[in-house]
């Protein structure tokens, strides 16, 4: 670009360095706070740094339990999503019926509707028809709005993949099922995977449907809101939420490597 | 066992037709019975009415939630505070985000990029609950941010802004400001993503073209990069918007205790066990949120999303 398109340059990164400051140093400051000898409050500056919360975690077994009840429900709900996505992508990808767009709005409308609208709605129904609350109801509402990671992400890749090489498959004796087995599948493999690692995340870190699907069960972040709102033991909290982070950003960061070689071939 | 399996695919194959069906019968039974289904359910239910003696749901039809919702004024008050709350959101977050997205979009060169577009995807992805946590820490009384105010000397700023009418309050954490700052921190990167989208797809062309016809950088920006950069703004306000107006745990968290939609139909259904109310309740936001769906297709914004 000429150099004339560089009128404010400074403003903006300026503008951009805060910005990211802004974004970023909260996380970092939770995470310093897990290593606070600071039982009581807030203080700041930290009176000292200690390892012993992270001993005292471990030995609490309402973590453990929310930690498990959370990965099954990720887990089961992932699962879903990667069928149900998968499935249709299949059937959307190379037509242009009237449905396509319907199906993507469809997906989206989970997420793009605010969560207390998904929320009170399967709740409602659950009571309406009389359906207990336990393990699977959080599942049923997780995958609801997991789908659409996973058919964003398969979509994207499908659409990308040139079509010949089915072509070619079944050109060269290949039946439907092999052509599917050995040219699709490992074509959208990493689509799959990093769409299931987003779902996943997703699925973890949820707090507002979960309020409303979940019965007496708490996930890791029902666990945290209470302790938010009745606190016991402050610094365990604390860790709990670096363990939180840890869980939800490591997924990002595999998700973001897998379709990177995407983004770059749309270019 | 793989020959049935064979057979039954290459059948598939040449039923184009059913294939399709067969392959998005569970998606749309999915989304169509459990989604939609629950979505026509709340609506039938604000139409029942709760007995206000034995607390039992009446399933009649009947307008008696929205007659209670509309005729309380605290009611009214609640609406307005949340809508206020998510347009003010918004249209600060775009404020921020533009530059942001811009330098991104704009100036920053292929190896700086990706790192940049990393840098927002992980703070949106991080836990959202933890990140609002993280916003009671620093705010808190005897938290970070006043002991920053404090080395700086400022404190006194904080005093007068917590001084200011209805905004203010006895700390940031229990006042409008504090939950302010926390909307704005945690729907940030969803306003920024789309504005660089929109952005990066703008052909460098243009603004040459521009620049040719004897456009300064200043026209130039206004003319021809802020309308094609305007739907881009219009799909990160889209999610900034619908999520302010359905979160319940930063006001539960963070802020003075005053309503939002969200604790309303919480409280409704939870506590007060009145399903019809709080079903009437959150019939609100999904208007609000259709009403400017509708506008944010007209200005293009999903062919930005």
């Amino acid at each position: 670009m000429p150099s004339k398109w560089n009128f404010g340059t400074i403003g903006l990164k300026i503008a951009t360095v805060l910005g990211f400051l802004f974004i970023h140093i909260p996380i970092f400051i939770i995470i310093m706070y897990a290593f606070s000898t600071d039982e009581k409050t807030f203080q700041f500056p930290l009176p000292g740094f200690t390892l012993k919360w992270f001993g005292v975690a471990w030995e609490r077994n309402d973590i453990w339990e929310a930690i498990i009840l959370s990965s099954q429900v990720a887990t089961v709900s992932t699962v879903m999503a990667i069928i149900l996505g998968t499935l249709a992508c299949l059937a959307v990808y190379r037509s242009k019926f009237f449905g396509r767009e319907v199906i993507s709005f469809l997906v989206i409308l989970p997420i793009a509707l605010p969560g207390i609208v998904t929320g009170i709605s399967l709740r409602s129904a659950m009571s309406l028809f009389g359906i207990p609350f336990s393990t699977w109801t959080i599942v049923i509402a997780h995958a609801t709005f997991c789908i659409v990671t996973v058919y964003n992400n398969v979509l994207a890749r499908l659409r990308r993949s040139s079509h010949s090489m089915v072509e070619a498959s079944m050109d060269l004796g290949a039946n439907p099922w092999q052509t599917f087995r050995f040219v699709i599948l490992p074509n959208i493999a990493t689509a799959l995977l990093a769409g299931g690692m987003l779902s996943f995340a997703l699925s973890f870190d949820e707090v507002i449907v979960t309020t409303f699907t979940a019965g007496q069960q708490s996930t890791v972040p029902i666990w945290m809101l209470t302790e938010f709102i009745r606190p016991r033991q402050r610094p365990v909290t604390n860790v709990v939420a670096v363990f939180v982070i840890l869980v939800t950003t490591l997924p990002i960061l595999v998700a973001y490597y897998l379709t990177k070689e995407d983004e770059g071939g749309k270019k | 066992m793989t020959t049935t399996f064979d057979k039954f695919f290459t059948f598939l194959f040449y039923r184009k037709g059913l294939a399709i069906f067969l392959l998005l019968a569970p998606l749309l039974i999915w989304l169509g019975v459990v989604y939609l289904g629950s979505l026509f359910t709340l609506l039938i239910q604000s139409f029942f009415s709760i007995d206000s003696f034995s607390g039992v749901i009446k399933r009649e039809f009947t307008l008696e939630s929205y007659y209670d919702l509309f005729r309380q004024s605290t009611n009214w008050d609640i609406i307005i505070r949340t809508t206020t709350m998510a347009f003010t959101v918004t249209l600060v977050s775009a404020i921020i985000a533009f530059p942001i997205a811009y330098y991104m979009a704009m100036y920053a060169g292929p190896k700086l990029k990706p790192v940049l577009y990393l840098g927002v995807m992980l703070p949106l992805w991080s836990s959202y609950l933890v990140k609002v946590y993280s916003w009671k820490l620093i705010m808190a009384k005897e938290g970070i941010l006043t002991w920053f105010l404090e080395e700086l000397g400022l404190l006194h700023v904080l005093d007068v802004v917590l001084s200011l009418p209805v905004i203010g309050g006895t700390s940031l954490s229990f006042s409008y400001i504090g939950m302010f700052l926390v909307f704005v921190y945690i729907w940030l990167p969803y306003m920024i993503l789309p504005i660089q989208a929109s952005l990066e797809r703008i052909p460098k062309s243009l603004l040459e073209a521009s620049s040719d016809l004897g456009g300064g950088p200043a026209q130039t920006f206004r003319k021809v990069v802020l309308p094609l950069a305007f739907p881009g703004v219009v799909a990160g306000s889209i999610f900034t918007f619908s999520l302010t107006l359905g979160d319940y745990i930063i006001p539960t968290i963070i802020g003075n205790s005053s309503y939002f939609i969200g604790m309303a139909v919480y409280t409704h259904q939870g506590t007060a066990g009145n399903i019809p109310l709080a079903a009437a309740f959150s019939v609100i936001p999904i208007i609000i949120m259709m009403v400017y769906l509708m506008i944010a297709k007209r200005l293009g914004a999903f062919d930005a999303l």
